[in-house]
């Protein structure tokens, strides 16, 4: 289209008896005030040599000590950590896991016995671990009705949970989803020279999701009862809200190797206890090749034991302390007065 | 669509330069052969109402939208951009259950950013409109039939309407001149508009309709024009007027175009032919394109790189999918893979693949910046706000501020290579001060010119530094001081002569003369008395003008054809010898003497006038006075003149050249002054002669009267010289001088005269005494016409060549070069097959000087040196001629003057005077470039630190398209939480203040020169994006990997792995923008620190709100994070380590490769400046781009004169 740049005649300015034009015309004027002629008070940090080291140095000295009191949390937190996805598997099945673990008949039963390396103060945290499990995948993550875990009126609120939203008789489950019906469902019995140590599964779950997320007046309904049978069953006379297996279970892991928390054994282990670990092998990793890891570990202020943080705060300290010093080196070496005009372009053409 | 076809019938050819003196009506009598098929019904406007008479309206529209078509057209122009149209699909995409996010995320931003767009370009179409309909709802009178006239809005007026158009009003169609109030049809028209000059043109209507000069007489007037149809040349107009049975031939004398203004003529009458958009000089305006900066255009290529870096993980994402799918999902019995959907079909690996791929274009997404559309609008609009409000910007006199009218090309003008700049108006007021005169060898006038002034102050700082900078003078510390004795005479005696001149007398406008000697009658005592009296009636006879009586002063303004005119007669009027009356065929002088209390009036006979034309260079007068003495007066170029003198009248040659030069030198105009007596007899057979010439027909009459005419214009007797300042704009050559400093180069284009151009080019610096002028012109075009255009093309072939060839072999690496060439030799020059070789030439020469071109072909001069050199021109000018030329141009800038408001109308900026260009290039220019570079360059940067940490976690997610982060936070990201310290950074960031751009204008060179946004520097910031997003996800996921993350033994879930990811993702790219800012007022910090801030509010109110929304994010700060010593000893880590390599890449290279605004912010930093000011002074005066035009350079020649001359002087004293 041609739209025509270029206005016919120039009008605009064709009021030469106006009068008030040398009103008009200071009310063209701009204002002036520091913000517009952009003169606000600025300040205008530069690097000189004293703050670049300054602040290498700086950073080196506050990394390397928080490096070592995370690498002396993690050195004094005690983990141990056992697999036995495949111990538990008896010997005639070792080439057929999957029909072991298939099978209602087969025995699940299976014990183990770990050593305390070191004292584990209590509470010592149980987890199980799994690997190759993809809790993050995408529809498995979306498949899931939080309106449903919160209330019992939003129960029928399964659109979300395809492809375990209803029950064959088209009643919506309780809970709905992926996520809560492949629930973990193997379970461990703890002994200690014979005496039954106490797992305690209260307050392993986030307490805003006990208070807030899932309902105290939410019922399982019609959970795992299609033809299907994912994973552990729950008791339909508890609400939601105090199934804390199944609130650990729906935060759903970032990576496809996670633990999640069991429960907490409250009594203090010795150095060299040995723990005997009944385990109640039903969880099928098998068909997708995952592995089942059972860890006891304490805690320290960081958490777990966690190397990698120490090592990481230390590796970057020990560049910025070796920055520092290259930089004075460089600044010994190489001096350059600051503002010294010799080095503007137009000097420095002329030199060469 | 039309026009298109009309304009592709414009024949070049028929461009021939104007002379409006030329007398047309012994030619007007054979009927011109049309080719167009135009026929107007002369008043009888209604037969053009029904096709095929039907020609389009009065009225004008220059919008690009109307009501109907905004919606359709402007949403077009949106999704033309490549980004939006993605984002629009994405947005239709995230509709159905493919997107990974929900829809109202991707709508929402994209409405956001549409809509903004749009609302500023309905509010720019607006203003259009609004200034159309100003002009269409003016007024004129329009015979109503019966002889009765009645005004009518211009939008009205019809093809074949009569119209009255009174003094000083616009023709608001393209009129053929009926009659005027002057008995012999003549009227005065002023096509500044048009052509931008400001002189007054004659026209003058054909005999036959001399008779209607009265409202009654159109009662029963009735006549056809046939003639051309709508065309955009100004300068040619083919037609026929059938009136009274009998054929007329009309030529464009008759024609009084649309925008031009009438002019010292009561009235006239005119028959409308062309009316709205047919008019010339609608035909003349160029579509208004729009501009798109360098900057922006090569942010399109960074987006294709972006736009396959997507599709290449997308791909990466989707095949991993669909394999994954294949191979091992059957196997994952959680995800119920027997259950299947299209999307999700382990069946259909390929199927779902593809239907992953459009979702991981969509989840990727984020690597293409949506905001950063919106972002560089929002930054743009308020750097033009600054533009707006700069009060060093705004004109006194007018009262207007500079504007920036379109807000897209902010950063453009921190990148201009070339300006080409108009003339009249924008670099001249085109008002001659008469300054300095010689007479009979001696030379009067004592005010110094402004390059004179300049130069002295010049020389006494530079002979300063000088002294202090270089240590061996101080063992000739005596030689050294007298020096400076001597520099500061010279000084004190400019200043002196100069405060002399101004206090005492009131200004008159065109004389700035002053000298003892000649003033109040007191050239009598002179010697040469007679010679002294010649002079002046040269001046107030040998002219062209009109006096016009002026009531305040009791004298006389003159309305003459050149401003030089008018400034000699304006000094012959002080000088005591007022022209005051012109008839047909005598001119009356006021002589005053001092003895004499009453002036005498003088008639002078004018018998002949040979007029000026710019082959000729000169004009005389053949005058007889009261005595009956018959004179020739001459005027002319001093070469031309010196040419034509007899042997006894070069008396004073030798002293008048030296004056010549000198002026010159000063950078003013000048013009020799001659006469010739003449015998009756001697008269009597050459005016036969020339009156035979006169009279006859045929192409040749030019050429014959001009044979005629030289054979009179000889033994002249030389009388003086007259040297006139060309009184530039306020500041120009301070502000050329700037600008050469800065490194740019200057054309002039312009309408004028060959010999104005290079006189004002030696007044505003761009020529000099000492530099090379390459004139390519077209030699004899007459003679050669014949042979074709081909023999001219190769003589203009042969010009260039040659001058290549001498720039080429030329040693001396001071030698300037300049080139001058004129619109006809241009027009072919311009050709495809010569324009490379004439822009070879151009460019290699330091000046480019264009003249007598018509505003089309400054156009394509504009788009020659565009896309010739590539590099970004800016074009400046005043004028409705200068439309074309800065709508082509990559920024075209508007005088906003007093004249018409079509340039500024197109313009991208407007400023009120030529200086202010100078701010606005070196200071805003240079700003806006750096801040845009720096904005665009961080965006690209944190959204690939972004990013990329998605694709990442799909690695980990079997690239299900599942993202570690909520939707939430990825929408706030561009919006919210990173947005403003860019915009911040855009806005505000100066590396060093106005001051300094000011004083080091080689600093305005890494604009040009692009240091700021080259491949290197855009790739390195997308390389430290990847590595920050390496630190950020890796870091992250492995300190997190599956231990607890709290002493209360819970494992980190994805959504606080994502929190704190996403935490160390805001903490990361906020240092890093903090790092990149140099100024930080309390905005910025505001804005910075406040981001960050905002983060965790949100964070914590987000997890404040019901679980149903926030889900997984519920009370995840307050509960999970906060406490976690480990949440914050990532961020803290992932934080430091992202900022390292660069803190560590900008410390080097400031510490041992700075760049020049480093070295200059330090030295400011330490206020070196105020300990140091020699040295400031001393480097602001070398921070210049090496150049050879301006001011600048000028002085220096000119201080290397003066020296040179002081070194000879002083030798010759030790030698006596």
């Amino acid at each position: 289209m041609a739209s025509k740049g270029a206005t016919s005649s120039g009008g605009a300015k064709d009021g030469t008896s106006d009068s008030s034009s040398s009103s008009k015309k200071n009310s063209k004027k701009p204002k002036y005030s520091r913000f517009t002629q952009q003169e606000l008070p600025a300040c205008k940090p530069i690097l000189t040599p004293g703050w670049v080291i300054t602040t290498f140095i700086v950073v080196g000295i506050i990394f390397i000590p928080i490096g070592f009191a995370s690498l002396f949390a993690s050195e004094w937190v005690v983990e141990i950590v056992d697999r036995y996805d495949e111990d538990c598997v008896p010997r005639n099945y070792t080439y057929n896991q999957l029909a072991y673990i298939q099978s209602s008949e087969t025995n699940k039963t299976c014990t183990k016995r770990l050593i305390v390396p070191k004292q584990m103060k209590s509470p010592v945290y149980i987890y199980y671990q799994l690997d190759n499990f993809y809790q993050n995948h995408r529809r498995y993550v979306k498949s899931r009705s939080d309106k449903q875990l919160r209330s019992r009126a939003s129960e029928g609120d399964t659109s979300s949970c395809k492809p375990e939203a209803v029950g064959g008789n088209n009643y919506p489950i309780v809970p709905c989803g992926l996520i809560a019906w492949s629930l973990f469902n193997d379970t461990y019995g703890f002994s200690v020279k014979n005496k039954a140590l106490e797992v305690s599964k209260k307050n392993i779950a986030w307490k805003s999701d006990q208070e807030h997320k899932f309902g105290s007046d939410v019922y399982p309904k019609n959970f795992q009862s299609g033809g299907l049978i994912g994973g552990a069953k729950l008791n339909a006379s508890i609400p939601l809200s105090e199934q804390e297996d199944l609130i650990v279970w729906m935060r759903t892991a970032a990576l496809p190797t996670f633990r999640k928390l069991y429960g907490k054994i409250e009594t203090d282990l010795e150095a060299n206890d040995e723990i005997t670990v009944v385990i109640q092998n039903n969880y099928n990793i098998y068909s997708f090749g995952g592995k089942k890891r059972l860890v006891l570990s304490t805690t320290s202020w960081i958490g777990g034991k966690n190397d990698f943080l120490g090592v990481a705060y230390l590796t970057v300290g020990g560049l910025c302390l070796f920055f520092a010093i290259s930089f004075i080196f460089l600044y010994v070496i190489m001096p350059r007065p600051l503002g010294d005009p010799s080095y503007l372009s137009w000097n420095r053409g002329q030199v060469n | 669509m039309t026009r298109g076809r009309i304009r592709a019938k414009l024949q070049r050819s028929h461009l021939y330069s104007f002379s409006c003196l030329h007398p047309s009506n012994t030619e007007a009598e054979r009927p011109n052969s049309v080719q167009g098929s135009r026929i107007v019904h002369c008043n009888q406007p209604h037969l053009h109402q029904k096709k095929p008479l039907k020609y389009c309206s009065n009225f004008i529209s220059t919008t690009k939208y109307n009501v109907v078509t905004f919606l359709p057209k402007a949403i077009f122009e949106q999704f033309r951009r490549v980004a939006n149209l993605y984002f629009l699909l994405a947005a239709a995409l995230s509709l159905t259950a493919i997107s990974p996010f929900s829809a109202v995320s991707m709508i929402a931003p994209l409405a956001f950013v549409v809509g903004l767009s749009m609302a500023k370009e309905a509010l720019e179409d607006s203003r259009r409109f609004v200034q159309d309909m100003k002009v269409n709802r003016r007024k004129t009178s329009v015979h109503k039939g019966n002889g009765l006239f009645g005004y009518r809005p211009w939008h009205k007026i019809r093809v074949g309407d009569v119209l009255k158009v009174e003094k000083d009003q616009f023709f608001p169609a393209d009129l053929l001149l009926l009659s005027s109030n002057y008995e012999d049809g003549i009227c005065y028209v002023e096509t500044m508009n048009l052509d931008g000059e400001t002189n007054l043109k004659v026209k003058r209507c054909l005999e036959a309709t001399l008779p209607l000069e009265d409202d009654e007489a159109f009662k029963d007037f009735a006549g056809i024009i046939r003639c051309e149809d709508p065309n955009p040349s100004l300068y040619t107009f083919v037609g026929n007027l059938e009136y009274d049975r009998q054929a007329f031939s009309l030529d464009p004398g008759q024609i009084l175009l649309r925008d031009s203004k009438l002019r010292n003529t009561a009235y006239v009458y005119g028959v409308v032919i062309f009316t709205g958009h047919d008019s010339k000089v609608m035909q003349n305006a160029t579509e208004s394109p729009s501009k798109r900066s360098t900057i922006e255009k090569k942010m399109d290529y960074i987006i294709y790189v972006l736009f396959t870096l997507l599709v290449v993980i997308s791909l990466i994402s989707s095949i991993g999918f669909a394999v994954k799918t294949k191979y091992q999902v059957p196997d994952w019995w959680y995800l119920k893979p027997q259950n299947t959907d299209s999307l999700f079909n382990p069946g259909k690996p390929a199927l779902s693949g593809f239907y992953h791929l459009i979702t991981a274009l969509i989840l990727y997404g984020y690597l293409i910046p949506i905001s950063l559309y919106v972002s560089i609008e929002v930054v743009k609009v308020l750097q033009a706000t600054f533009i707006n409000q700069d009060i060093h910007m705004y004109d006194e006199e007018t009262g207007n501020p500079a504007q920036a009218r379109t807000s897209n090309l902010n950063e453009e003008l921190g990148q201009v290579d070339t300006i080409l700049s108009d003339k009249t108006g924008t670099l001249t007021c085109n008002q001659m001060d008469f300054l300095k005169c010689s007479i009979a060898g001696t030379a009067y006038g004592v005010r110094s010119s402004e390059v004179e002034l300049a130069a002295a102050k010049q020389m006494a700082i530079e002979e300063e530094v000088d002294l202090s900078s270089f240590p061996m003078h101080r063992d000739n510390q005596q030689s050294s001081r007298k020096n400076v004795g001597r520099v500061s005479e010279i000084e004190l005696e400019t200043v002196i002569s100069y405060s002399n001149g101004t206090g005492q007398k009131p200004v008159i406008k065109g004389f700035s003369f002053d000298d003892g000697r000649l003033m109040n009658g007191n050239w009598l005592k002179e010697h040469n008395t007679d010679v002294h009296l010649l002079f002046f009636r040269i001046l107030a006879i040998c002219q062209t003008a009109i006096p016009e009586p002026n009531q305040e002063t009791a004298s006389f303004t003159y309305e003459a054809e050149s401003p030089d005119e008018g400034a000699f007669l304006v000094a012959a009027r002080e000088f005591g010898f007022e022209f005051c009356k012109r008839t047909q065929s005598s001119v009356f002088i006021r002589e005053r003497y001092p003895n004499s209390k009453q002036p005498v009036e003088r008639e002078y006979k004018l018998l002949n006038l040979l007029e000026f034309t710019s082959k000729r260079k000169r004009m005389s007068v053949i005058v007889q006075d009261e005595e009956g003495q018959i004179l020739l007066l001459c005027k002319g170029a001093d070469s031309i003149i010196f040419d034509r003198l007899s042997k006894n009248g070069r008396m004073y040659e030798a002293a008048t050249t030296k004056h010549l030069t000198e002026y010159g030198e000063a950078g003013l105009r000048t013009l020799a002054l001659a006469y010739r007596k003449l015998e009756e007899s001697e008269y009597a057979t050459w005016n036969n002669e020339f009156q035979k010439a006169k009279t006859c027909i045929g192409a040749d009459r030019e050429a014959m009267l001009e044979r005629v005419a030289e054979t009179m214009e000889r033994e002249l007797i030389l009388v003086g010289a007259t040297a006139v300042e060309d009184k530039l704009q306020k500041g120009v050559p301070q502000c050329i001088d700037k600008l050469a400093q800065a490194g740019l180069k200057i054309w002039v284009l312009t309408g004028d005269k060959m010999e104005t151009a290079i006189n004002i080019g030696f007044a505003c610096s761009l020529l000099r005494q000492g530099m090379k002028q390459i004139c390519i012109i077209t030699t004899n075009s007459d003679t050669l016409a014949k042979d074709g255009k081909e023999a001219v093309k190769e003589n203009i072939l042969n010009q260039l060549t040659n001058a290549s060839q001498m720039i080429k072999l030329e040693k001396d690496p001071h030698a300037a070069f300049a080139l001058i060439i004129d619109g006809k030799t241009l027009t072919h020059a311009l050709e495809d097959d010569m324009k490379h070789q004439f822009l070879g030439l151009a460019v290699d020469c330091a000046s480019v000087i264009c003249c007598r071109v018509s505003p089309k072909q400054k156009a394509m001069v504009t788009r020659l040196v565009k896309e010739g050199t590539g590099k970004t021109t800016l074009a400046i000018g005043d004028g409705a001629n200068d439309v074309g030329m800065i709508q082509e141009a990559d920024i075209g800038v508007g005088i906003s003057g007093v004249e018409g408001m079509q340039a500024v109308m197109a313009s991208d900026f407007s400023i009120a005077q030529f200086r202010f260009l100078e701010r606005l290039l070196v200071v805003h220019g240079h700003w806006c470039y750096k801040r845009i570079a720096q904005m665009v360059c961080y965006f690209f940067y944190k959204n690939i630190a972004f990013g990329l940490t998605l694709f990442y976690f799909e690695a980990f997610a079997a690239f299900s398209g599942q993202s570690v982060y909520d939707d939430w936070y990825m929408l706030l990201f561009n919006v919210l939480l990173t947005s403003l310290p860019v915009i911040s950074l855009g806005v505000f960031e100066q590396d060093v203040s106005s001051e300094v751009c000011l004083q080091f204008p080689a600093l305005y060179q890494q604009g040009p020169r692009n240091l700021f946004f080259d491949w290197y520097r855009i790739l390195g910031w997308m390389g430290n994006g990847l590595y920050s997003s390496l630190i950020i996800f890796f870091l992250n996921i492995i300190i997190f990997y599956d231990q607890a993350f709290r002493a209360g033994g819970q494992t980190a879930d994805m959504a606080a792995v994502g929190t704190t990811m996403f935490t160390c993702i805001i903490w990361a790219v906020n240092c890093q923008i903090a790092l990149t800012m140099s100024h930080f007022t309390w905005i910025q910090h505001l804005l910075v620190w406040g981001s960050i801030v905002t983060w965790y509010l949100f964070l914590l109110l987000y997890g404040m709100i019901s679980p149903l929304i926030s889900g997984n994010a519920y009370k995840l700060l307050v509960e999970a994070l906060g406490p976690a010593p480990i949440y914050w000893a990532a961020t803290l880590l992932v934080t430091i380590a992202c900022n390292l390599p660069y803190f560590v890449h900008i410390s080097f290279q400031r510490c041992f490769n700075p760049m020049d605004h480093h070295v200059i912010q330090e030295i400011k930093y330490y206020k070196r400046d105020v300990e140091d000011q020699h040295m400031w002074t001393r480097e602001s005066s070398k921070a210049r781009h090496d150049t050879k035009i301006g001011f600048t350079a000028r002085v220096e020649a000119k201080i290397r004169q003066l020296r040179g001359r002081l070194q000879k002087k002083h030798s010759s004293s030790v030698a006596s």
